[in-house]
Parts: structure tokens; C-alpha cells; sequence
């Protein structure tokens, strides 16, 4: 079984490297570009018999703090 | 007077940190992450600067995972004394010994220099050598320094006075100037500045040394 978390700051939190990222695209010549937030991807290995509940937990505990972040769980 | 210093792969202030603990008369034990106890009769625990395992997936999160940090938990939650500094004070909001988070620096760039620091309460064992308004100088090192707390949280560490200091000039973007905070009882502060490094005459500024002594103060055996 595969499990992709995605994580990104939550909305209202400034992420500085997104908005890095914006500028560079700006200065590319890329207009159309109004906004951009950088995230990260973490992909799970899991034995058989994993949950979903189990992924959960390891988001609230360990991959994504929710103080500042939102995670969303795909099972691949 | 008894003074633990964790030591995790990646910290690099530990030894400092260790040197202004025994400075201020402390007796000082280093502390492996791997360990799952404190020892006996610790009467605070410094949480060093660094980049504890390599700063991987956010500052301070595998850290704060580790087994010695189920023991500084417990310490804090029995009324520990404890103080964490740039990467300590990371893996303390990671532990949710305190609240908030500390981001990526709001202008991307690593900063490391001396800046001013105004103290903001004297209420606590940390900062009571020093007057609420003093302004000192102490050095900032850190990527990720740019202090984070939703609304509530930020009214909730105004209402109870527990802003320990604030930069004068903002250099990381953190919200409110805060570069330190106290837990709700005041006896653990986390701090992105380095009073270690201002705490010899050697470092170019003594303007920490007034921290370890007044926790020396409160700790000394009555």
C-alpha cells in the first residue's frame, strides 16, 4: 500500500519561498502568475494493514505541524 | 544547582550553552537525544541551538520525537525549570511545551549578527536581572526564526504577559517583534537570540549574562 501526503502552510501563514518563486516567475517574463505557495510531497511505503487512521495520525504527529500547516492524505 | 544540556546530532551550541550554565555556578551534564531520562535531581534543562538532524522535514521535528524529549516533556509538565535557544527554541514549540511556530525568515536569507533586544517582562526566573524596557544586545543565527502564533494564541501570550523580549528592529518578519516567549507558568522560554554568545567578555558583549545569573538566583539551594 502507498500513501502521498501533501503538505502546505495554511492559508494566511506567509510562505516566503512561494512568494520567492512568484517574483522569479514575475521577473521571467511569466505575468499570468498571481500567486504561489511550495509545499511538500511525502510519500509512504506502508505494510499491508495500514489505515488510513494510522496516516492520520502520523500527519498530526510528525509530518505536518498544525500550527501552521494543513495536510491532505492520497492513498496511491 | 544542576543544569542539563541536550545533545542532539546536529546541535552546535551546546558546549557554549554548557559554558554559561557553569559560569553562572551551575554543575552541567550533557544529555545524549538517545536517552530516555534526565538525571537525577536536574534543576533545569537547556535546549542548545543547532540544527538538530540536519533541520530535515521542519526545525526541530525529529528532534522533538526523540526519546530525551519525552523526558523534557514530563520535566516541564511536573514544573521543570527549562530554556530553549534558536534550534531549542524550535523543538520546544515542536513539542508543544510552547505555543507557535517559527517559519522560514520573512527575506529567505540565513541572518547572523548582533541585534537589539528589548526585554519585555522581568516577571520570571530568566529575565528578572534585567528591567521591563532595557534594550541588550545579543547575537541572532538562524533561517528560521520569523516567530508564528494564530490571534488567539498572540493575545493569549499579551494578556499574560509572557513576551519576553522583542527586537527592536524586526529582522525576520516574526509577528508582534517576538523573539522570545514563557509558558504559562513563566518557567520555560524560548528564545531565536543567543545569550550564550553574549556571556564572556571574549564574545564582544556580556549582555547574557544577566539571564543565567538570575536563573542561578532563583535555582540556588535556599
Amino acid at each position: 500500500m502507498k500513501a502521498r501526503v501533501h503538505v502546505m502552510l495554511k492559508n494566511g501563514v506567509l510562505d516566503p519561498q512561494g512568494e520567492a518563486v512568484r517574483h522569479a516567475l514575475g521577473a521571467m517574463g511569466f505575468d499570468q502568475v498571481e500567486g504561489v505557495r511550495q509545499g511538500k510531497v511525502i510519500d509512504l511505503e506502508l505494510a499491508e494493514g495500514a489505515t488510513e487512521a494510522d496516516i492520520t495520525e502520523m500527519c498530526e504527529k510528525l509530518l505536518a505541524n498544525t500550527v501552521i500547516e494543513r495536510y491532505e492524505i492520497e492513498l496511491v | 544547582m544542576r543544569a542539563a544540556v541536550i545533545v542532539f546530532p546536529g546541535s552546535n551550541c551546546d558546549r557554549d550553552l554548557a559554558v554559561a550554565f557553569e559560569q553562572a555556578g551551575f554543575q552541567v551534564d550533557m544529555v545524549w537525544h538517545k536517552d530516555a531520562a534526565l538525571p537525577e535531581g536536574v534543576d533545569i534543562v537547556g535546549v542548545p541551538g543547532g540544527f538538530s538532524y540536519g533541520d530535515y522535514l521542519r526545525c526541530g521535528a525529529i528532534a522533538a520525537q526523540s526519546p530525551i524529549c519525552k523526558a523534557v516533556v514530563n520535566h516541564t509538565e511536573r514544573g521543570g525549570y527549562a530554556v530553549g535557544i534558536c534550534n531549542g527554541f524550535q523543538i520546544l514549540t515542536e513539542t508543544g511545551i510552547l505555543p507557535g511556530a517559527l517559519l522560514r525568515n520573512a527575506g529567505l536569507k540565513y541572518i547572523c549578527r548582533t541585534v537589539g533586544l528589548k526585554v519585555e517582562t522581568s516577571d520570571s526566573a530568566f529575565t528578572e536581572g534585567y528591567n521591563a524596557g532595557d534594550v541588550i544586545s545579543i547575537p541572532i543565527a538562524h533561517h528560521d526564526g520569523n516567530y508564528f502564533a494564530d490571534d488567539a494564541t498572540l493575545a493569549k501570550l499579551q494578556d499574560q504577559d509572557r513576551i519576553a523580549f522583542t527586537y527592536t528592529e524586526n529582522p525576520n518578519g516574526s509577528v508582534g517583534d517576538i523573539a522570545g516567549i514563557l509558558s504559562e507558568n513563566r518557567r520555560v522560554l524560548g528564545m531565536m537570540p543567543h545569550p550564550e554568545r553574549a556571556a564572556d567578555e571574549g564574545h564582544g558583549g556580556t549582555d547574557g549574562t544577566a539571564l543565567f545569573r538570575a536563573l542561578s538566583g532563583v535555582l540556588a539551594p535556599a
